[in-house]
C-alpha cells in the first residue's frame, strides 16, 4: 500500500482500519536466485538495492529473530562521513548522500535529521589532527568546518569550557552529520524490499551451509533446507559463526557495546556532539531522551549486555562533558554485539568460498553505513564484483598489508 | 560479567582491578615460520560464542598476567590461572605451582 497524505486523509476517515501490513510475512521457498543472512540494515539494505539497482528479485533474507531487532536498532542513531582514510571517506561520503535522499527513496519516514555533528578538541594536538581530518573529508568533497571555541561555545553553551584537565579549544562540525530513526530505516528498507518482491522471512535461523564441489549451494535453517545460487553473510556480530558453518575463520572478534537513553528532557542539545578526551557522544532525540554512548567494554562478548564498570564510566564522561546532565535520570541502556575487526574497518568481499559473499567487520560504525553497505554489497552480489567504493575492503587486506586502521591501534580488535 | 575474579595470587578481587587483553588461545609462532602463520596470529580469531579463554591482567594488583576462562555468553567465569603455567601446561609440561588455580566460587558468576 502506498504511504500519502491522501492515504492518511481516507484512512482517518475510515477509523484507520484499512491499514495492511507493511510487508508480507511469506514462507520459504525451495531455492532463490539469492539469499541474505541477516534481516537487519545492512541485510535489507541491500536486499532492497538488489531489487532496484540490479532487477534481482528472486531473494530471500533470512533472520533468526524479528526484523532488525539486532544492532540497527540498538545503536545511539548517528550518521556521519568525517573520515580521514581515503579507503573510507568516498565511501561514508556517499552513505550520506544516500541518507540525504532516503526518505523520498523509500517512500517512508526515517526521521533524518542533518542537525550537525561537532567532534571537540581539547588541546594544541588534537586540534591539529581534527584540522587534518577536516582537510581529509574536504578532499573527498564533503563538508567539514574547524569552529574555534567561541563558536563552538555560540552552538554548545552547557560544555565544560573551562574543564581545568580538558578545557574545550573547538570542535571539527560536519553539518550535514546528523541522526535518523534507526527502526525506521529498517523498517522503510524492508518495505521497500518486499515491495519489490524480495522475501523477508523471520524467526528463520541458519544453521549450516551446505556446499557442493566448493560451491555454495544453500543454508540449513530452523525452517528446513532452502537453496540459493549466492549467499551473502550479513551478520554483523554473529558473522563469525555464520562464516564457521563454511569453514572460515575471520579477521573479527565480537564485543558488547552498551547505549543509554534518558529521561525525556525539553530540547537542550540540537546537535550530535562528541567528547574528545574520553570516546563520548551525545544528542538528543526528538522525543526529548538524551541518547549517549561510549566505548567498548571490552571483553569478548556475544550478550547483547554489558557491565556496570562501563556504565560507570561513559556516565563519568558525560558529566565531564555536559556537567548540567548530572542529575538527569538514565530511563534506559542497552547492548548491541558488535563485529570488530582487526583494523576496524568493514569487509564488504568475495570468500575463498565460490558463490559466498561476506559484509562484516562494521566495528561500532555500522548504523551511518547502512545505505551504502547495502548498495556496494548488493553491487558484490549481482556482479561478482567489488564496487569501486568498497574496494579497500577487501577480506585478505590483513595478509598484504593494506589496513584501514583510523585510530592506528594495530590487530588489536577492542582498541579500535 | 562477574563483578569477583579469584585470582590466584592475590584472592578474590573486584574486576575492576584486571585489564583485558584478549584471545588466550593464539600460539606465537617461532621467529622464523612461514609467513602464513604470523598473519593468523596476528589477524585471525576463533571468535568463540561459549567458553574462552582470554588473557587478563591483574594490573591494580599482583600485575601477573593471567588466564581467564570465560563464557562469552553467560559471562560466567568457570576458571583462572596463572598465563605462566597455562603457557606450560599447553606445552605439556608439567607446571610449578603447587596448588591447582581455583574456579570462581558461586559469588563469581555474572
Amino acid at each position: 500500500m502506498k504511504y500519502s497524505a491522501f492515504s492518511i486523509f481516507k484512512q482517518a476517515l475510515s477509523g484507520n482500519k484499512g491499514w495492511t501490513p507493511a510487508w508480507r510475512e511469506p514462507e520459504p521457498k525451495s531455492h532463490y536466485d539469492v539469499i541474505i543472512v541477516g534481516g537487519g540494515g545492512h541485510g535489507l539494505a541491500a536486499a532492497y538495492y538488489l531489487a532496484k539497482n540490479h532487477g534481482i528479485t528472486n531473494v530471500a533474507v533470512l533472520e533468526k529473530g524479528y526484523l532488525g531487532s539486532g544492532n540497527v536498532g540498538r545503536n545511539t542513531t548517528i550518521v556521519r562521513a568525517n573520515y580521514l582514510l581515503e579507503g573510507n571517506e568516498p565511501f561514508y561520503s556517499h552513505s550520506l548522500r544516500l541518507w540525504e535522499g532516503l526518505e523520498q527513496e523509500l517512500n517512508f519516514n526515517a526521521m533524518m535529521s542533518q542537525r550537525g555533528v561537532i567532534n571537540l578538541f581539547h588541546s594544541d594536538g588534537q586540534r591539529d589532527a581534527y584540522a587534518r581530518r577536516g582537510n581529509a573529508m574536504r578532499l573527498a568533497g564533503e563538508d567539514a568546518e574547524l569552529l574555534g571555541r567561541e563558536e563552538v561555545r555560540e552552538l554548545v553553551p552547557y560544555l565544560d569550557f573551562d574543564n581545568p584537565r580538558f578545557p574545550v579549544h573547538g570542535g571539527l562540525m560536519q553539518r550535514r552529520g546528523g541522526t535518523a530513526r534507526h527502526d525506521g530505516v529498517a523498517w522503510g528498507y524492508a518495505r521497500g524490499a518486499d515491495s519489490r518482491g524480495v522475501d523477508l522471512i523471520q524467526n528463520c535461523e541458519v544453521t549450516g551451509i551446505r556446499r557442493e564441489g566448493g560451491r555454495v549451494v544453500g543454508v540449513e535453517t530452523s525452517r528446513g533446507f532452502i537453496g540459493c545460487n549466492k549467499l551473502g553473510l550479513a551478520a554483523a556480530g554473529n558473522s563469525g559463526r555464520v562464516a564457521q558453518m563454511a569453514g572460515m575463520r575471520l579477521p573479527v572478534e565480537s564485543q558488547v557495546l552498551q547505549a543509554f537513553v534518558s529521561e525525556g528532557l525539553k530540547p537542550f542539545i540540537d546537535q550530535v556532539v562528541t567528547f574528545g578526551a574520553a570516546l563520548f557522544y551525545m544528542s538528543q532525540s526528538d522525543k526529548g531522551g538524551l541518547v549517549f554512548g561510549g566505548s567498548l567494554d571490552l571483553y569478548n562478548s556475544y550478550a547483547q549486555r554489558g557491565n556496570l564498570a562501563t556504565v560507570e564510566s561513559v556516565m563519568e564522561a558525560a558529566c565531564a562533558m555536559v556537567p548540567s546532565v548530572s542529575r538527569v535520570k538514565v530511563l534506559r541502556a542497552w547492548g548491541g554485539v558488535m563485529d570488530m575487526s582487526m583494523d576496524g574497518s568493514p569487509i564488504i568481499d568475495k570468500t575463498p568460498v565460490e558463490d559466498l559473499y561476506l559484509n562484516c567487520g562494521w566495528c561500532y560504525g555500522g548504523f551511518k553505513a547502512t545505505p551504502a553497505s547495502g548498495w556496494c554489497f548488493a553491487h558484490l552480489l549481482a556482479t561478482g564484483e567489488t564496487h569501486e567504493l568498497a574496494k579497500a575492503f577487501r577480506l585478505d587486506r590483513f595478509t598484504h598489508g593494506r589496513q584501514i586502521d583510523e585510530t592506528g591501534h594495530g590487530a588489536q580488535a577492542n582498541l579500535h | 560479567m562477574a563483578s569477583l575474579i579469584t585470582c590466584p595470587h592475590c584472592g578474590v578481587r573486584p574486576k575492576e582491578e584486571f585489564t583485558i587483553r584478549g584471545d588466550a588461545s593464539p600460539v606465537r609462532p617461532a621467529p622464523a615460520a612461514e609467513f602464513a602463520a604470523w598473519d593468523e596470529y596476528v589477524h585471525i580469531r576463533d571468535n568463540v560464542r561459549g567458553v574462552m579463554k582470554e588473557h587478563w591482567q591483574h594490573s591494580g594488583g599482583c600485575r601477573r598476567w593471567l588466564v581467564v576462562e570465560r563464557d562469552t555468553f553467560t559471562h560466567d567465569v568457570h576458571g583462572v590461572t596463572d598465563a605462566a603455567d597455562f603457557t606450560k601446561a599447553r606445552a605439556g609440561k608439567p607446571a610449578k605451582a603447587e596448588k591447582p588455580a581455583k574456579a570462581g566460587k558461586g559469588r563469581a558468576k555474572a
